[in-house]
């Protein structure tokens, strides 16, 4: 059982001429393994930088990140060692993936870093994964990203995340880049994995829909503050923040029919 | 032998057939090199190839020792004897084209050499840190830009009796990294942020995999480029050194030829002499010119689908001069 502590974390950035830019303020939530947690908030809410600081990109400000128990290490094989147990995918499949490698680079590379198998088994590992992900590994192993499809590319990256066997896996809007028929086939995926390996999962998105159908717990992120958080059919069916009801209703629902006067205007 | 148990598609070679994945493994050196696969860089290539043959093989196709003074055949025009006549003392002309381009070849690509390798240390270091660091070596890299290359040259060379093709190379070197430099760091400042990279580090790739093997191939085309443009202004920096006399006449190259045709009136009369030394450094720079716009519609495909556009209304019987879209007038009523 594995638990990720994120204890009273503050994020401040310097920007030139206009002072500091608190972009997390006080937040504080734990993941365990087997436990999905949707992050939801606006552009701009601090969700990608709660990505950031957990996979060591950037250093909180003040607070903690605690994986089972323990700070953080900020270098040498104490951070390797962490950044195997916890991995990120990343929101776009088109800019995540290096156009000049083959997928074989993507995937060994991970397997050869933390040594997850012996060198001769390497290959095999790399086609496993990609089967893992429900990808034809004779028909993706030697190509390059530009060949592949969004779709592909995301499994791509999300078997690269795999690679290195580990407990948490961080996904930041990892299908908000994807066309809408393949959503739901990436998100059943990731949910697929999750209960295979009995990973704890942090799905940061925008999309409440999403959030409701894939994780256990939802927290709502405005301006760096966490305005609300519960069991995902509460947040959602009976939000009590003014913010998460804007959200809610901002979404199009598909139960509620325009007026015929107000679906031929947003037609025009 | 029973080649009916092999799969057909693998099908003659039994060591492809064993390992079915490793043919698809050819396009991976061949992306590489696909920057020059376009008509202007082949052209380019060829003629800079050329040129190198007759660097390599100078002593086999000269028919003279360059040096070789024939005394009964002063500033004699092209004959059977000598292909591009002789000069003054008698030399064969052709001889000397074919022998110059030798130093011209070797001090270019050794400056490029030299100027492409600082050009992607500062140039890459610069843009992959941030701060203090990438500033003071962006501050660097704006002051060599402003250096005089050939003043600093012409001051250089003054201090030696007899300065060697490297310190040519060298100086030329130093006062052609800056620009590619600047080109690269603004590059790699746009790829450090890719999320790919990020991607790289968050996996615990050490810093120098994340520039040596994640960034640097997808610089290779700019590198390339800034090789290239450094080779040409070092090929025309050192003509033009030995054409105004800076670099000593030992050391034979197509501005050397020059240097002497001009310091012995072959101007205007005796074309022979300065043509064929002048059209090699032309056709050398055009080679190379060439090979850069190559690249550059490689890298920039906005250019590449201009051209094919250009060309494919040519075809149709379109003019593409006319800038102006034509528009049928109607019946003449202003909107």
């Amino acid at each position: 059982m594995t638990t990720l502590e994120f204890t009273n974390v503050s994020k401040r950035y310097k920007v030139r001429g206009a002072g500091d830019m608190l972009a997390l303020d006080d937040v504080s939530f734990t993941l365990t393994s087997g436990q999905t947690i949707a992050l939801v908030g606006q552009s701009g809410s601090g969700k990608s930088t709660i990505a950031k600081i957990l996979t060591q990109l950037e250093r909180a400000s003040s607070g903690e990140v605690l994986l089972d128990g323990e700070p953080i290490p900020h270098r040498g094989p104490g951070l390797r060692r962490y950044r195997q147990r916890v991995r990120m995918v990343f929101q776009d499949p088109f800019a995540s993936l290096n156009p000049y490698h083959t997928i074989r680079h993507h995937l060994e590379r991970p397997l050869r870093l933390d040594k997850v198998v012996p060198k001769d088994q390497v290959e095999d590992e790399v086609r496993a994964l990609l089967e893992r992900v429900r990808l034809d590994p004779d028909a993706t192993i030697d190509r390059r990203p530009h060949e592949l499809s969004g779709g592909q590319r995301q499994r791509v990256a999300i078997a690269r995340a795999l690679a290195s066997r580990p407990e948490l896996l961080i996904a930041d809007e990892p299908v908000s880049m994807l066309d809408v028929s393949i959503r739901l086939g990436v998100l059943n995926l990731l949910a697929d994995l999750q209960r295979e390996s009995d990973l704890g999962v942090l799905y940061i998105t925008h999309d409440l829909a999403t959030a409701r159908h894939f994780s256990d717990e939802i927290m709502v992120l405005h301006h760096g503050v966490v305005v609300e958080r519960g069991a995902a059919d509460s947040v959602i069916l009976d939000p009590q923040h003014e913010y998460t009801r804007a959200l809610r209703d901002a979404s199009p629902d598909p139960d509620k029919h325009f007026a015929a006067g107000a679906a031929s205007t947003a037609r025009s | 032998m029973s080649l009916t148990t092999a799969p057909a598609a693998s099908s003659t070679d039994d060591a492809l057939a064993s390992e079915p994945q490793r043919p698809r493994r050819v396009p991976a050196i061949g992306k590489s090199f696909a920057m020059f696969r376009n008509g202007k860089s082949l052209t380019g290539l060829a003629i800079l190839g050329v040129f190198v043959v007759i660097a390599v093989f100078a002593p086999l196709i000269a028919p003279y020792d360059p040096l070789e003074k024939d005394f009964t055949a002063l500033r004699q025009g092209p004959s059977a004897a000598h292909w591009l006549g002789t000069t003054h003392m008698g030399e064969d002309v052709f001889s000397q084209v074919v022998y110059g381009t030798r130093g011209v070849l070797v001090v270019g690509f050794l400056a490029g050499i030299i100027a492409t390798f600082v050009a992607v240390l500062v140039g890459v270091a610069a843009g992959y840190w941030s701060g203090w660091k990438s500033e003071s070596l962006s501050a660097l890299t704006n002051v060599f830009l402003v250096i005089p290359g050939l003043p600093l040259i012409i001051i250089v060379a003054s201090q030696y009796e007899d300065p060697p093709l490297i310190l040519v190379a060298g100086v030329l070197a130093i006062t052609g990294w800056a620009w590619g430099a600047r080109v690269l760091r603004a590059q790699t400042m746009s790829l450090r942020n890719r999320d790919f990279v990020q991607a790289a580090k968050a996996n615990g790739e050490k810093l120098w995999r994340i520039i040596a093997v994640e960034m640097l191939p997808n610089l290779t085309a700019i590198i390339a480029s800034s090789f290239v443009g450094t080779v040409t202004a070092a090929v025309l920096g050192l003509t033009t050194l030995a054409f105004i006399g800076v670099i000593p006449i030992t050391n034979l190259n197509w501005g050397t030829i020059l240097f002497w045709a001009q310091q012995n009136g072959a101007f205007p009369d005796y074309w022979w002499w300065y043509v064929p030394a002048g059209l090699c450094i032309a056709l050398l720079g055009m080679a190379l010119s060439l090979i850069n716009f190559g690249i550059d519609e490689y890298v920039n495909p906005r250019l590449r689908s201009a051209g094919e556009r250009a060309r494919a209304m040519r075809k149709k019987g379109l003019a593409m001069d006319g800038g102006v879209t034509e528009v049928r007038v109607g019946q003449g009523s202003a909107p």
